[in-house]
């Protein structure tokens, strides 16, 4: 019992923008400090490519660009659902505070795929199925942010948001095996569980260390959103208020 | 090291519009992104003490 009281500590609103509040400023510091590690890498370390030469240096971003879409995506979708059914408040604001991010890094992947697809296959754009089903998670991204602003009722609003982004979880295994469903111009997974990297070491170095910025970005400015979102929400509530005394000096 | 000097390093061996292409767009928005995500907690948080000032 008291593990499963410690355990939902941080779900109080309060909790979580006090918690969040310590935890921000190590988070920017974890994201730069990676992101420089890895522009380092990936700029001064890693070799020119022998068949794309330097172009293919836009997969230190474009990668953990595309991985960020589809995690922030689930993220999102889990939260959506779990602040509907457990009647979570801070679940829901979660999943909206990702929204805005996870649409950024969809946007992100497809346009450094178009800046790299143009000189590696001669098109900004083609019709295929990774493509495709990426853009598609643009829409979702952009479909979900416009639900839940246009409902005016908070919960409700919520409530269709989670429906939505349950619905549209589907499309993220879709993109995921979409290179291996269908024959596409995008080659197939950079990292492979089971296979040896077919990359040189230190251009998979610069992308991992990437890859970490990125995900200490992603905790960093949601959490940032979550708690503008909280004291949007909270604001009867005495801890708020208490917040608004100190910030008056009061 | 790769590069022998700073325009070659610009150049990205003929791909730079390409590759800076690619960061640019991606500092602007990582950089953006935070910025107003600060603009409006710091929003709410201004409203929260306006609010206090009403009821007190």
């Amino acid at each position: 019992m008291s593990r499963s009281i410690r355990l939902f500590t941080f779900a109080a609103p309060s909790r979580f923008y006090w918690l969040t509040g310590k935890l921000l400023p190590w988070l920017w510091a974890t994201a730069a400090l990676f992101a420089v590690a890895g522009l380092y890498m990936g700029f001064f370390v890693a070799p020119t490519d022998a068949t794309q030469g330097d172009a293919y240096r836009i997969i230190f971003i474009h990668v953990p660009a595309a991985w960020m879409s589809m995690v922030l995506y689930l993220a999102m979708a889990g939260w959506a659902v779990f602040g509907w059914a457990a009647n979570a408040r801070l679940a829901s604001m979660v999943a909206r505070a990702l929204a805005p991010t996870g649409a950024m890094f969809t946007f992100l992947a497809l346009w450094t795929g178009a800046l790299w697809g143009k000189p590696t296959w001669g098109a900004w754009w083609v019709w295929d199925a990774r493509l495709t089903s990426e853009l598609i998670l643009l829409f979702l991204y952009l479909g979900y942010m416009a639900l839940v602003e246009s409902i005016d009722d908070v919960r409700r609003a919520d409530h269709a948001g989670a429906l939505l982004a349950l619905i549209g979880a589907i499309n993220v295994p879709v993109i995921y095996f979409s290179v291996r469903w269908w024959n596409t111009l995008h080659q197939g997974a950079t990292i492979s569980m089971t296979a040896a990297p077919k990359m040189a070491a230190t251009m998979l170095n610069a992308m991992l260390l990437m890859t970490i910025a990125f995900w200490a970005y992603s905790f960093a400015v949601v959490f940032l959103r979550t708690r503008a979102i909280v004291l949007e929400r909270e604001r009867q509530a005495q801890w708020v208020l208490d917040i608004g005394l100190r910030a008056k000096g009061g | 090291m790769s590069w022998g000097s700073f325009s070659e390093f610009f150049a990205m061996g003929g791909y730079g519009l390409y590759v800076w292409g690619s960061y640019g767009v991606a500092l602007l928005l990582m950089v953006g992104e935070p910025l107003l995500a600060r603009h409006r907690f710091r929003k709410a948080l201004s409203q929260v003490g306006q609010s206090v000032e009403q009821d007190y």
